[in-house]
This record gives structure tokens, C-alpha cells and sequence, in this order.
């Protein structure tokens, strides 16, 4: 006996299993009929054949079924090594040996013994040597297996079903509510078989497998492996049925990849172009909560990618904050610490970007914004970055709470930095200066230290402030500090240029410059563009201007923005409208098109009618109109000179030509041609196209700059509006703004917060209110258009504003009509 | 768009192997009909380990098939599946299996380790994939389940009173007969 233990040496380094034998191994076998069983020796008889099968040894089948045979004794042993290798040994020898089925019953009793760990193992093997026949009498323990609370048993029931299906597909199927429940198990790896087994039970009905997909992502998957499974099953049925289930989808794929935590340390492993690509895309897909530990996980990550990658991810940021704003405090620390890191300069803009908008959006966010900002400009490399944060602090600071804290930081950068940024902090001074009172006198002092500077531009712009400052109107300080230049920069370059080319004795007139309807650029601009693309307004001032019947108009005013269908879009000739306003004469641009390839018009004109006011003086007809080649005709119209108020009119229009019968093949046409005329719809003029809109920046300065000149007071009675907050201001603002409504789409139902406040402190006092009227249009003929309409019977707004932003105010009117 | 869209099914592995120093096959198991004969394996085998030798890195497309692949002293783990199989899924695999192991041979990943603890590795890799689908991925629990009776202590450094003991037991099965 002891001559059984020498036998186990330890091999010293060679392989204890090189020289093994096929036929002396087999014959070793022949120990399994002894009793008693040494486990341990007949354990490792048993690993020498499974390393002969692995090692690629062919058995034939008399040697295999009898070694199966010899070894079905071992189960008398209760020594759990020696079983689990029997159950190897089975699943290895299942194919090649046969009537294999003998340990049926050993493994049944196995599989619903008590050892645990002998019953996915038995299981698995008895699942191999099973066929349909014998599956339906197991069938009531498999099912019992698969929703077992052990783990590793209802792993080894669903995976061995999953087997089973190539086999048994019926038998199997039978079996899906059992696999069901235990999709909902706790183990991952339960979760993930059992899905995996549902989806290859069903794969064939795309509605099931949708319910499923739906189902579980709903109630959320603890099993990374389960995911992968369901983002590709997703993915598939993406591919197969992409609209119908494009919107529940997406939805299980975002709750899929939000709560994905694997996705988290896979970051760290994968290449930086694809972690990117990942992280962007859980933040995109980011819901409220998770936005905290996204930043978390993130800002260990950033510092191992490049700039590029980078921005991205910033920029997805920025998408996020627009979408979360009560988050601003999270996403901007965060935003804030990476800016304190190395980086490039598109990566620092791509921040600063980012954090402008969070502030300019959310006005919590400002005061934290702004004080991080300042410490950024302290040690800022990029005077790009540093010109615009003092712009913005310009603006925003003085309507914070304690102004007087930006102070410093802008009065440090003029005594310390490059000229573009000294430059920069004067002008953000003089605002603060131009809005505070108390501020004032500091600003003044500080003001006159910057005159003395070294630079041209820095000493120029104080001395201006300065003297601006000193008056001490606010009129002057709205419009030379606060709100810029209001004229379209190209067009003040343009109107220069001519007024230089021409000498002449009176000053140059800025009001000859078309106004700006876009915002001009902000005070920095990173790249300088080339050539500055000319507006539509600056096209349509040179086609008019080259037209000598309409040189002597004057600079246009404005022309509107959309041009005005007169017909409809299937009829024979098609003709469409845009209004040209100037000083006092309108001009009505029509372009027609023919549609009848067999006729070619000639001397198109459009007659018009006015019922009012207007003046027709003349026609520029299109000489023709060939079939589908747009032309151009204009009408010219006098404004009253009687009564200047008189701009609104209706105008009935007809075209008017000559129609000549062309081949549509070879395009000639007759000679002979006759008058014909087409009814075209009625065209309006509103006291809209006679405005233009104004961009002003700084409305409160704006506003006061205005004056009470213009100012209107009126009492009314409001019996219709039940409560005046919200919903009365937007009835009020859509009353009054009806006929300013082309200009102002946006601006109605817009609610105001300042109406908020003026009205609640009104409706305080008493029922029917008294309060100013405080609508600021400033045109003489404005007051006699609200005396029309108010005339009406109708209840009537009360006090309000025009919100910032959108106001239109008017220029002064000798820009419109003559003066009154 | 659809050669990357890989059909979902649990079957995630084709193989597991592992070689040793020289290339040579000491466990390998197929799960698909990639390589259906022994020939067609041992080429396979020859070629991923020609060109894993010297390379550091963890992860190779090679014969179309993504291989992922672990070394330590001696040894090669390899992992094999399909181009579009997601790659930390085969690591997982490969990783339980490398950590599985460690365990159970007292961080003694090497061949001659290896070899004298065959049944615990056929146990370990038949718990952690069963027929292509990835069955378990901790190794703590394969451990647990794989349960090999008590590492074998050579007789040079079993104890004497231990040695009787084992003698004593013998002897008594012995009698019993």
C-alpha cells in the first residue's frame, strides 16, 4: 500500500504526462472495478485520459464504451473530485462511447441531490447525453433547476437548455416562463443566461423580443454581460425594422448605456479615440442623477487624452448643461477645475464657451461663474480668452449684487497685461462706471490712470470714457457705452468709403448706414474673416441702386424679410413679392416665373392699386419671361405726403404683358403677340414694413436714453383678464404687439419678468389700476396708430414693458416719413 | 453596417488554450467547428503562437478570429473568438481563467504547477465556459466550485505523524475488504 504513495513523485521538470500511452492509461483503467476506490488514484487515471482526448488522441469506440462502462463504478465513491471528473469524463466520452445513457438516472439522483456542488455539474453533463426522448422525462427537473436558488445550478439549467434547443427546440420552449423568472434573478450571470436563453427561444418573433427588450431595460439589468446581449439584440432589431421601433429603442439603449457601469472601467482599457467616443456618448445620454458620478468617473479620465478628444467631451458638456440647467453647479466645478489644468487654446475656449452659455442661460450660476472666470484671467496665457471674459464681465457684472468685487480683477489686468487686454478692461471700467452710481467717482480716478498708459488704443478709449463719463447723462452713456454700434459694420464701411469718394460739405451722416439685424461680432474675434460676407440688405441696395429710376430714393431703409407669395405655387405664372422701404418711397420687387413652356411673356409689369395714401409713380417692367427662367419687374410707390401716418394700405395687384406663342421644342416664337392680363393677390402694407428692428444690448440704459419725450400715459380697465401675472401679460403683449407681429414672432407669449413684478406691485393697490403705459415706441406717428386701436372695444393691457432683447425701437422719424 | 452587427447569442467563445514555452499544446478546448481536426488545431496553434511570442500586448486579430492572450513564466492563456465579439468579454474569460487558477496553485502559474494540477484546471475551464457560452466569470467562484481536495503536498514535506496517519487509513480499507 505504501508503495502508492512513493508511486507519486513530483515530476521534477519534465511532463509526468509525455510519455503517457493510450492503450497502458486505458488498461489503468481497469482499476475502477476495485474496491475500495482510491479516490485520488483513480482521480488522476481519469485526468490522463481527458489530457489524451485533449491532446488530440483518437478512441476508438469498444475502448471508449468500456472505459465509460468501468467508470460509471465510480460513483459508489462519494469523494467530490473523483465525481466531478466522472462528470468530465461523460461529457468528453458522450459522443465517442456508446449506450452512454446507463448514468441517467446516478446523474438525475446527482442533480437533485443535496450536494450543491454536485448539481450544476450533474446538470450539465446529463443535458449532454440526453436526447428529445429522454429530455420529457427530465423535463420536471430541469424546469425545477432552472429557477433554483443556487446560482450555479440555474446557470448550468439555462445554458444547457440553451444547448438543448438545437435538438429539442419544442421541448425546450416549453420552458420559457421558468427562464423568465430567472431573468429576474440577483447573480449576474443568471440574469444574463436565462435572457440569452429567452432571446434564442424567440428570436424569430420580433414583437416578443421588442416586449423583452423593453421590459428589462425598464426595470434596469444588474448583468454587464446581459447588456452587451440586449445592446446587441437592440442593434439587430434596429437593423431589421429601424422605424417602428426606432423610439423605444432608443430609449432602451439610453437606459442601457446610462446605467452600464462596466462601461466605466472598460474606459480605461480601451484607445482614447473609442473612450471618448463612449464618454460622449454617456453623456449625451445622461439622465439628471447620474450626471454626478459621470463627472466623478470622468475627471480622472481626462487628463490621459489629448486636446482634441478633449473638446469633444466639453462640448458634449455644454450639450448637457443645456439640458439639465438645475446641474450648472455640478458641470461647472468641473469645468472649472479642468480649466485650471495644461492645456491648448481651442481647449480652454472650449471651456470658457461652455461656461459663458451656463451663465448667460442660468442666472444662479452667475455669481459663481463670474468669481471663477476673474481667477481665470489672473493667469490666463490667451489674451483671445482674456478680452472676452473682461467683455463679459463688462456686461454681467454690473447688475450682480456686489459689483464693486470685479473691480479688482479688471483694474489688475490694465495694470498688467498685454495691450489687447488693457484695452479690453478699460472698456469693461467704463461700463461698470456707466451703470453704477456709486461706482462712479472709483471708475473716474482709475479711468484717468489708464490715459497715461504706453498703448495708442488703451489711452485713446479711456480719454473717451472718460469725457463720456464725466457728462454724467445717461443717454450719452447708453449709447456711446452700453449699446455700441447699432449700424451693420460692412455698411459703415461701404457708406466711408463713398462718403470719401465724394467730397462734400455736410458731416458724414451716420444714419445713412443701413442697421445692423444681426448682433456684430463681440469684441474679440479669433479668426478675422477674410472677406466680410455682404448681408441680403447690401445685395438688394446694390440691384436697386444699379437701376437709374431709383437712384435718387436714398439709402433703403429695409426690405422684408420673406418675400410674399402673390399667387399660388401650381398656377401658370408664379410671382412673388419683397417690400423695399426707403425714406419716403416704397419699392415692390416681383419675381415671376412662366410656367407654360409654350409661351414666352414680354413687358411684364404689376399694376397696382392702392386704396389709400399711396402714390403709384412708375413701372420697371422684366423684359421677359421665358418658360421657367425667373425675371424681375419693380413698381414704384410714393408715401403720402399729406398725411404721414397713412402707411398701412392694401393693394390690389394685376400683371399685365404681352403673351407670344412659342414651340416648346425649338423655342421660336411668333411674331405677333397680344396683351393679356393675370389677377394676382392682394398685396398689404403694414406699419411693420416700415420698421426696422434695433438691437440694443443693454435695454435699461437704452430705455432711459429714450426719454420721457415719447413717453404715453393712458388708464384702462381690465374686465377680461383674470389674473395678471403670466397669462395677463401675454394677452396684453399680443394685443398691443399685433401690429409689430412680423417683427416680433418670438417676442409674443414671451412672459416678462419685469411685467411680473411691475404688475403684482400693481395689482396690490386696487382693482381698476392706474398705472403708466410705459410703451416706448418714439415716433410721432406711433402715438396715432395706438389712439386707433385703442379705441376699439376691447379690455385693455395694463402696464408693461416691451421685453429686452426684442424691442423695436423705432429711429427717429425722419428716418420713416417726413417729420410730423 | 451589418458585418458589425454581430448576431446575439450567449455562444462567445470558440476556444481556450494553453501553451507552454515551446509552442506546444498543453490544454486546448474547441467549442465551434473552427478547427474540426487535430491537424487543422495544431496549425493554429503554431501560427497565434509565433505571433504572440514576443509581443506585449493583450490582444490580436489573427486568421480573422479575435485572440486574446495572457502570459506568465512559462505559460500562454489564449482566448479565442469571433472578429466582432466583444473583446472585455474575452478578456473577462480569459482573466477568471488566468485569476482562477492562481488560486489554486498558490500564484505559481507555471507549467511543472500546472501539470501536477490538471483536474483542477479541466474543472476550472469547464465551469467557466460550457460549450461557447461563458458560464462564470468570477474567479472566486470558480474556485469554490471547482473544490479540489487539498493541494497535493509531496511526500518529502509531509509530516511523519501526517504520513501514518495516511498509512493507518490505508491499511484499515485494507482490512475492511
Amino acid at each position: 500500500m505504501l508503495a502508492l504513495f512513493l508511486k507519486r513523485g513530483h515530476g521534477g521538470g519534465s511532463n509526468p504526462f509525455q510519455h503517457l500511452e493510450k492503450s497502458a492509461v486505458l488498461q489503468e483503467a481497469r482499476v475502477f472495478n476495485e474496491t475500495p476506490i482510491n479516490p485520488r488514484k483513480c482521480a488522476h487515471i481519469l485526468t490522463k485520459i481527458l489530457y489524451l482526448i485533449n491532446q488530440g488522441e483518437h478512441l476508438g469506440v469498444m475502448e471508449a464504451t468500456e472505459s465509460f462502462f468501468a467508470m460509471t463504478k465510480l460513483f459508489q465513491s462519494n469523494d467530490p473530485t473523483l465525481r466531478r471528473m466522472c462528470y468530465l469524463t461523460i461529457k468528453e466520452m458522450s459522443s465517442i462511447a456508446e449506450d452512454v445513457i446507463i448514468v441517467t438516472s446516478s446523474l438525475t439522483k446527482d442533480m437533485t441531490g443535496k450536494d450543491d456542488n454536485y448539481r450544476g455539474p450533474a446538470v450539465r453533463a446529463l443535458c449532454q447525453i440526453t436526447d428529445s426522448t429522454m429530455l420529457q422525462a427530465i423535463e420536471r427537473y430541469m424546469k425545477q433547476a432552472i429557477v433554483d436558488k443556487v446560482p450555479s445550478v440555474s446557470s448550468s439549467a439555462l445554458v444547457s437548455s440553451l444547448h438543448l434547443l438545437k435538438t429539442s427546440y419544442d421541448v425546450v420552449k416549453r420552458w420559457v416562463n421558468e427562464a423568465q423568472e430567472a431573468a429576474s434573478s440577483d447573480n449576474i450571470m443568471v440574469q444574463y443566461h436565462a435572457l440569452g436563453l429567452l432571446y434564442h427561444v424567440r428570436k424569430n418573433d420580433r414583437l416578443a423580443v421588442n416586449k423583452m427588450l423593453s421590459k428589462f431595460t425598464r426595470h434596469g439589468l444588474k448583468s454587464p454581460f446581459a447588456y452587451c446581449m440586449m445592446i446587441r439584440v437592440a442593434s439587430k432589431l434596429l437593423e431589421e425594422e429601424a422605424g417602428q421601433l426606432l423610439l423605444s429603442l432608443k430609449i432602451s439603449m439610453q437606459l442601457l448605456l446610462c446605467s452600464y457601469e462596466g462601461c466605466f472601467r472598460a474606459i480605461s482599457t480601451l484607445p482614447s479615440l473609442i473612450a471618448t467616443l463612449a464618454i460622449t456618448t454617456l453623456l449625451k445620454t445622461g439622465s439628471e442623477s447620474s450626471i454626478d458620478r459621470l463627472m466623478k468617473q470622468i475627471s480622472s479620465f481626462m487628463s490621459e487624452i489629448s486636446d482634441e478628444f478633449k473638446v469633444v467631451v466639453v462640448q458634449a458638456i455644454n450639450a448637457l448643461c443645456q439640458k439639465y440647467p438645475r446641474k450648472h453647479a455640478v458641470l461647472m466645478n468641473f469645468l472649472f477645475t479642468m480649466l485650471r489644468e495644461e492645456g491648448g487654446f481651442e481647449y480652454k475656449r472650449a471651456i470658457v464657451d461652455c461656461i459663458i452659455s451656463i451663465i448667460e442661460e442660468n442666472s444662479e450660476s452667475k455669481e459663481t461663474g463670474l468669481s471663477h472666470l476673474c481667477e481665470f484671467i489672473e493667469d490666463c496665457e490667451f489674451t483671445v480668452l482674456a478680452t472676452r471674459i473682461l467683455h463679459l464681465l463688462g456686461q454681467e457684472g454690473p447688475k450682480t449684487n456686489n459689483p464693486s468685487k470685479y473691480i479688482r480683477f479688471i483694474y489688475n489686468r490694465v495694470v498688467l497685461e498685454h495691450e489687447e487686454v488693457r484695452a479690453g478692461a478699460v472698456s469693461a471700467l467704463a461700463k461698470f462706471g456707466a451703470q453704477n452710481e456709486e461706482m462712479l467717482p472709483s471708475i473716474l480716478v482709475l479711468l484717468k490712470r489708464c490715459v497715461m498708459d504706453d498703448d495708442n488704443e488703451v489711452r485713446d478709449r479711456a480719454t473717451f470714457y472718460l469725457n463720456v463719463l464725466e457728462q454724467k447723462q445717461k443717454a450719452l452713456n447708453a449709447g456711446y457705452i452700453l449699446n455700441g454700434l447699432t449700424v451693420s459694420i460692412p455698411g459703415l464701411e461701404r457708406a466711408l468709403h463713398q462718403y470719401t469718394l465724394e467730397p462734400s460739405e455736410k458731416p458724414f451722416d451716420l444714419k445713412s448706414v443701413p442697421l445692423a439685424t444681426a448682433p456684430n461680432a463681440p469684441v474679440a474675434v479669433v479668426k478675422q474673416p477674410e472677406k466680410v460676407a455682404a448681408t441680403r440688405q447690401e445685395i438688394f441696395q446694390e440691384q436697386l441702386g444699379a437701376i437709374p429710376e431709383f437712384r435718387g430714393l436714398g439709402p433703403l431703409f429695409k426690405s422684408s424679410p420673406e418675400p410674399v407669395a402673390l399667387t399660388e405655387l401650381e398656377t401658370e405664372y408664379v410671382v412673388r413679392c419683397t417690400k423695399h422701404t426707403f425714406v419716403s418711397h416704397m419699392v415692390f420687387q416681383f419675381d415671376c416665373t412662366n410656367t407654360l413652356n409654350d409661351q414666352i411673356l414680354e413687358n411684364v409689369t404689376v399694376q397696382m392699386e392702392p386704396t389709400e395714401g399711396y402714390e403709384v409713380i412708375g413701372y420697371i417692367p422684366a423684359k421677359t419671361l421665358v418658360y421657367n427662367q425667373p425675371g424681375t419687374c419693380y413698381t414704384l410707390v410714393a408715401l403720402s405726403e399729406e398725411d404721414p401716418t397713412a402707411v398701412a394700405c392694401t393693394f390690389s395687384c394685376m400683371m399685365k404683358f404681352t403673351v407670344k406663342d412659342c414651340d416648346p421644342n425649338t423655342g421660336e416664337t411668333d411674331d405677333e403677340g397680344y396683351e393679356d392680363e393675370y389677377v394676382l393677390e392682394d398685396l398689404e402694407v403694414t406699419v411693420a414694413d416700415h420698421i426696422q428692428r434695433v438691437l440694443k444690448p443693454n435695454f435699461g440704459a437704452a430705455w432711459d436714453e429714450v426719454g420721457d419725450e415719447y413717453e404715453k400715459e393712458e388708464t384702462f380697465t381690465l374686465s377680461a383678464i383674470k389674473t395678471l401675472e403670466g397669462e395677463g401679460v401675454s394677452e396684453l403683449l399680443t394685443f398691443l404687439l399685433a401690429p409689430f407681429r412680423s417683427l416680433t414672432g418670438r417676442l409674443l407669449g414671451q412672459s416678462c419678468s419685469y411685467c411680473d413684478n411691475k404688475l403684482a406691485q400693481a395689482s396690490k393697490t386696487q382693482k381698476s389700476i392706474p398705472s403708466p403705459m410705459g410703451t416706448r415706441l418714439d415716433c410721432g406717428r406711433q402715438e396715432s396708430i395706438l389712439h386707433s386701436t385703442v379705441s376699439g372695444r376691447q379690455t385693455f393691457p395694463e402696464a408693461f414693458q416691451i421685453p429686452p432683447e426684442d424691442l423695436c425701437l423705432l429711429q427717429d422719424v425722419s428716418f420713416l416719413v417726413h417729420p410730423p | 453596417m451589418e458585418a458589425l452587427i454581430l448576431e446575439p447569442s450567449l455562444y462567445t467563445v470558440k476556444a481556450v488554450i494553453i501553451l507552454d514555452n515551446d509552442g506546444e499544446r498543453l490544454f486546448a478546448k474547441y467549442y465551434d467547428g473552427s478547427y474540426p481536426s487535430t491537424k487543422e488545431q495544431r496549425v493554429f496553434e503554431k501560427n497565434i503562437f509565433s505571433k504572440t511570442q514576443r509581443s506585449d500586448s493583450e490582444i490580436a486579430l489573427l486568421e480573422g478570429l479575435t485572440v486574446v492572450y495572457r502570459s506568465s513564466i512559462d505559460l500562454y492563456f489564449y482566448v479565442i473568438g469571433s472578429p466582432y465579439e466583444n473583446e472585455l468579454m474575452l478578456t473577462a474569460v480569459l482573466n477568471c481563467l488566468f485569476d482562477s487558477l492562481s488560486q489554486m496553485l498558490r500564484k505559481n502559474v507555471e507549467k511543472r504547477a500546472l501539470l501536477e494540477n490538471m483536474e483542477g484546471l479541466f474543472l476550472a475551464v469547464d465551469e467557466i465556459v460550457d460549450g461557447g457560452v461563458v458560464l462564470e466569470s468570477d474567479p472566486q467562484q470558480v474556485v469554490h466550485r471547482v473544490a479540489v481536495r487539498g493541494e497535493d503536498v509531496p511526500l518529502t514535506e509531509q509530516t511523519v505523524s501526517q504520513v501514518l496517519q495516511a498509512a493507518k487509513e490505508q491499511i484499515k480499507w485494507t482490512l475492511l475488504r
